[in-house]
């Protein structure tokens, strides 16, 4: 036994305290995600009515709007990556680190500059330490972010795509959302717009009526694109911090499942040496009692 | 069906992080960048943007309804209102106390720039919408 008996006692009480953390952490995470997706449930109606607004304008106009148009030949790209505020999440923000530098490396194969725009400390913390340039990072919200963080990441992207020396694309990579279990890194094209419907096809009977439009589409195109984006981005942020709580809850469950199993083999080792010490202290008795015997008989 | 759709309008206020509220209405005003518009059942297609302001909903059973809204989106399609706004607030959310204070604060401020003058003007709309109901 290398250790002493008191030793892995201490062992025993530092893992013990590790997992009442662990476990504090599991239970935490569990109860946000509940609210982050009861969130990224409320957020789903603005995002419904913007997407049907935006093609009901490109359905039936056919006006060119500067957040739409390819550029003809682009050169620089930005990324925006969402990662999480804090670690003990798992592999979360590495795995969404190494899709963005999949996507990073295939821009700049394609021969284009890549500017880095950063949500959360993780992914901030990551590239400084790499000395990489980083364009802008926002930090401090990831596990539920707001509207106004989202409004202010858009805006700044869509001034950049729009500055002349500015970038001709804008990417995002984030964490999918798919289920409990299931977290998806994931790319999206961000800029320029590509106007999808959502996820759900229309009905049969749900074709867009023709709508009159107040001022003119072009004002309307020109004040809902921006939004449009805004609310891409915030639906990114959702996704992203219902994945991190998701991993979270995931790491932290099985490392106090870890925890439990280190304290049972510490106890087994820990009853080893207390049993090995006992029969120690009994041989080396009994020992001495027959030396002290055999000395006795020996004098007499 | 087609017949119940025909007098009432479905209205859905909705802001960026949540439906603010949703029910069946006779009457929804709104103010759109052109001035104030008024829409009842079976309004024609509409798309509009809408300005800092009160928006009015009276309600199938006769209510109304006052909300603070943000610039953002009305459409109308099929007897469907939807009022798209990156913030709204119902006028018995608004803590009208709070409110004057917040829009007092803000007018002394001084602050001459468009931002401050946008804030200024969501502050009265919430102030109006908190007047109105009370």
């Amino acid at each position: 036994m290398a250790l002493s008996v008191r030793e892995y006692r201490a062992r025993i009480r530092s893992t013990e305290s590790m997992k009442k953390i662990t476990r504090a952490m599991e239970l935490i995470a569990a109860s946000r995600i509940i609210k982050a997706q009861q969130r990224a449930q409320a957020a789903a109606p603005y995002a419904r009515e913007l997407t049907r607004a935006v093609s009901a304008v490109a359905t039936f106009s056919n006006v060119d709007h500067a957040l739409t148009l390819e550029p003809e030949d682009p050169k620089r790209a930005a990324i925006l990556i969402v990662t999480s505020d804090r670690g003990l999440a798992g592999a979360y923000s590495s795995s969404v680190l190494k899709e963005a530098e999949r996507l990073i490396e295939k821009l700049k194969g394609e021969g284009k500059d890549v500017d880095i725009y950063i949500s959360g400390r993780k992914g901030e913390a990551y590239f400084k330490f790499r000395q990489r340039a980083i364009a802008q990072a926002w930090t401090g919200f990831s596990d539920q972010p707001t509207y106004d963080v989202a409004a202010e990441i858009g805006a700044t992207l869509i001034e950049t795509f729009l500055d002349e020396d500015g970038v001709d694309e804008v990417h995002v990579v984030y964490t999918r959302f798919r289920s409990m279990l299931s977290q998806e890194p994931t790319a999206v094209r961000l800029l320029p717009l590509e106007v999808v419907e959502g996820t759900e096809a229309p009905e049969k009977d749900d074709l867009l009526p023709l709508y009159e439009f107040e001022p003119s589409p072009s004002d309307v195109l020109d004040s809902l694109l921006p939004r449009y984006v805004q609310s891409r981005i915030f639906f990114a942020l959702l996704q992203a911090a219902a994945s991190e709580l998701a991993a979270r809850q995931k790491a932290m469950k099985s490392a106090t499942d870890n925890a439990d199993e280190l304290i049972k083999k510490y106890k087994r080792i820990a009853n080893q040496a207390r049993q090995a010490g006992i029969t120690q202290e009994i041989s080396e008795i009994v020992g001495g009692v027959n030396a002290l015997a055999d000395a006795q008989a020996g004098s007499e | 069906m087609a017949e119940q759709t025909d007098k009432v309008l479905q209205v859905e206020l909705v802001a960026a992080d949540r439906l603010v509220w949703s029910g069946q209405a006779t009457m929804v005003i709104a103010r759109t960048t052109e001035g104030d518009v008024g829409i009842l059942p079976n309004h024609a297609p509409l798309l509009s943007s809408i300005i800092e302001g009160v928006v009015d909903v009276q309600t199938v059973e006769g209510e109304t309804w006052v909300a603070a809204v943000d610039a953002g989106f009305l459409s109308v399609a099929d007897n469907r209102v939807s009022i798209l706004s990156e913030r709204a607030e119902m006028s018995h959310e608004i803590d009208l106390e709070h409110a004057r204070a917040e829009l007092e604060r803000c007018k002394q401020a001084g602050e001459n720039d468009d931002e401050a003058q946008e804030k200024v003007r969501r502050l009265e709309a919430r102030v109006r919408a908190a007047e109105r109901a009370s």
